[in-house]
């Protein structure tokens, strides 16, 4: 069973304190998901579907929003969170 | 409990060094031969060589000097020994440094004539300054006489769950003893200002905290380029960072979770006690620099995939809560806090790190000290004519 850490309970990932493979369990205080693939130490993990544009929630806080759809269990990282400050590449500030 | 406090060195100005440096400072990156070389020479001095210095004008120029006075007056330096090409500016900076009341002579090597006759007359205005420095013995003062710098590099996921809250739990205890505490990197604010500006003391304060954050926000915005890359860098990225959401959430915890006393500018000391915000740069070198020039003597910098890099002026002490960091760089690492992860407590690996910290504010070498890993970098804001 893998371990994880979740800071908040409005949180929507969860930190892996070891590395995590797929079809490997992974227990959170509120559920229980499976990685859907590798989850490296100290990445992030979906513990729910979030659909595309909804808040990732770490800290209980937003730390960006999803870029397309992500599957629970799947790896949330820089390939489906899009940061929403500091983009200058937008033209605008938030 | 006995009271907190460390063995230290009092100044003249009523602040306590934690070291005892007599240091020789170069005004202007010219001289930083001359600099390095009278600290070969004379035993018991610490070199503090810059870049840039001269030709400098305008805010930027203020900036400069000031951070520059801030590191000479810092209270680890008992003594200094200023170094300039000319006149002018080795009588101003040596006249603001006194202020503090530590001993400062100064050497236009102009004046003096030449290289050789600088290290002559250098190492005779030493001898004096390093024998009394020597001859001084440190005394016991409690931790309100403390200002702590907080500092994060290379950082990754495990610093905002171990490593910051460890040094949060040690600001909260400088911050309940009457001491002071510093917390800088003002682009790991953002995204996470909302969270900071709950504990401000005063709307005015909030309203700086937002302000100095929109700052390098509004410059993003007008280079016309995302800052991650910038900060987020890649090491925090391979470390599981995300965003810079992310990392500024993790990065405010560092400073505890008591009232924001202000919002001060780079370099520049709190007047009060408690805890401050610092505008600074984010890189350690840049940041680390401000803080000590504030009168932080010690640093307590959290670190993921590790940052090496210590302060040459407040002694850093490098806390990792990344089990495989404290493994694999190991000979870079004070304090191990990685046990966290696996159930232990914050009270408990805070009492460590107290502990530790009340051991190098005595006297105890970092790291980074034994392995020389220090060092400054001062901020630059405008381009020199």
């Amino acid at each position: 069973m893998a371990r994880v850490i979740v800071l908040d309970e409005r949180d929507n990932v969860a930190t892996a304190i070891g590395d995590i493979a797929p079809g490997e369990s992974v227990e959170s205080p509120s559920r229980s998901v499976v990685a859907t693939e590798t989850i490296p130490f100290g990445h992030k993990v979906a513990l729910v579907s979030i659909a595309d544009g909804g808040d990732i929630l770490k800290y209980g806080e937003s730390i960006g929003l999803a870029r397309g759809d992500i599957a629970v269990g799947a790896c949330v990282h820089t390939h489906n969170v899009e940061s929403q400050r500091g983009r200058g590449d937008r033209g605008s500030a938030s | 409990m006995s009271e907190l406090g460390f063995w230290g060195f009092e100044r003249p100005d009523g602040s306590v060094g934690i070291r005892n440096h007599v240091a020789i400072l170069a005004v202007m990156d010219n001289v930083n031969g001359v600099v390095k070389h009278l600290a070969q020479l004379v035993k018991g001095t610490l070199p503090i060589p810059v870049w840039y210095g001269r030709g400098q004008f305008g805010a930027d120029d203020v900036l400069y000097r000031r951070t520059q006075v801030g590191l000479a007056a810092n209270p680890n330096i008992a003594a200094v020994l200023v170094i300039s090409l000319e006149r002018v500016s080795a009588e101003k900076v040596a006249a603001a440094i006194a202020e503090s009341g530590k001993p400062v002579e100064h050497i236009s090597v102009q004046d003096i004539g030449g290289s050789v006759e600088a290290l002559a007359a250098g190492i005779r205005k030493l001898i004096p300054m390093v024998e009394a420095a020597s001859a001084e013995r440190a005394k016991f003062v409690p931790l309100s006489k403390l200002v702590l710098g907080v500092e994060c590099g290379g950082t990754d996921t495990t610093s905002g769950i171990a490593a910051n809250p460890a040094l949060g739990y040690v600001a909260d205890q400088v911050v309940a003893s009457g001491g002071t505490v510093y917390l800088s990197e003002t682009s790991e604010w953002m995204g996470a200002e909302q969270v900071l500006v709950k504990r401000a003391k005063t709307e005015a304060i909030s309203a700086e905290i937002w302000a100095a954050v929109r700052r390098i926000e509004d410059s993003a915005v007008a280079r016309g380029v995302d800052i991650r890359g910038a900060n987020p860098v890649p090491d925090n990225i391979r470390g599981g960072i995300t965003t810079i959401e992310e990392k500024s959430l993790g990065a405010i915890i560092k400073g505890g979770t008591t009232e924001i006393q202000g919002v001060l500018d780079y370099a520049t000391p709190a007047e009060g006690k408690g805890l401050y915000v610092m505008d600074t740069a984010a890189p350690a070198a840049e940041s680390m620099t401000g803080l000590a020039a504030g009168g932080a003597q010690i640093i307590l910098f959290s670190t993921g995939q590790m940052n090496i890099m210590g302060n040459l002026i407040a002694p850093t002490v490098k806390v990792t809560g990344n089990p495989r960091t404290a493994e694999r760089l190991r000979d870079n690492v004070d304090v191990d806090v990685s046990p966290m992860l696996q159930g232990e407590t914050l009270e408990v690996a805070g009492r460590r790190l107290l502990e530790f910290t009340l051991s190098v504010a005595s006297g105890r070498y970092t790291k980074a000290e034994i392995l020389g890993e220090e060092d400054i970098a001062i901020s630059r804001i405008e381009p020199t004519v």
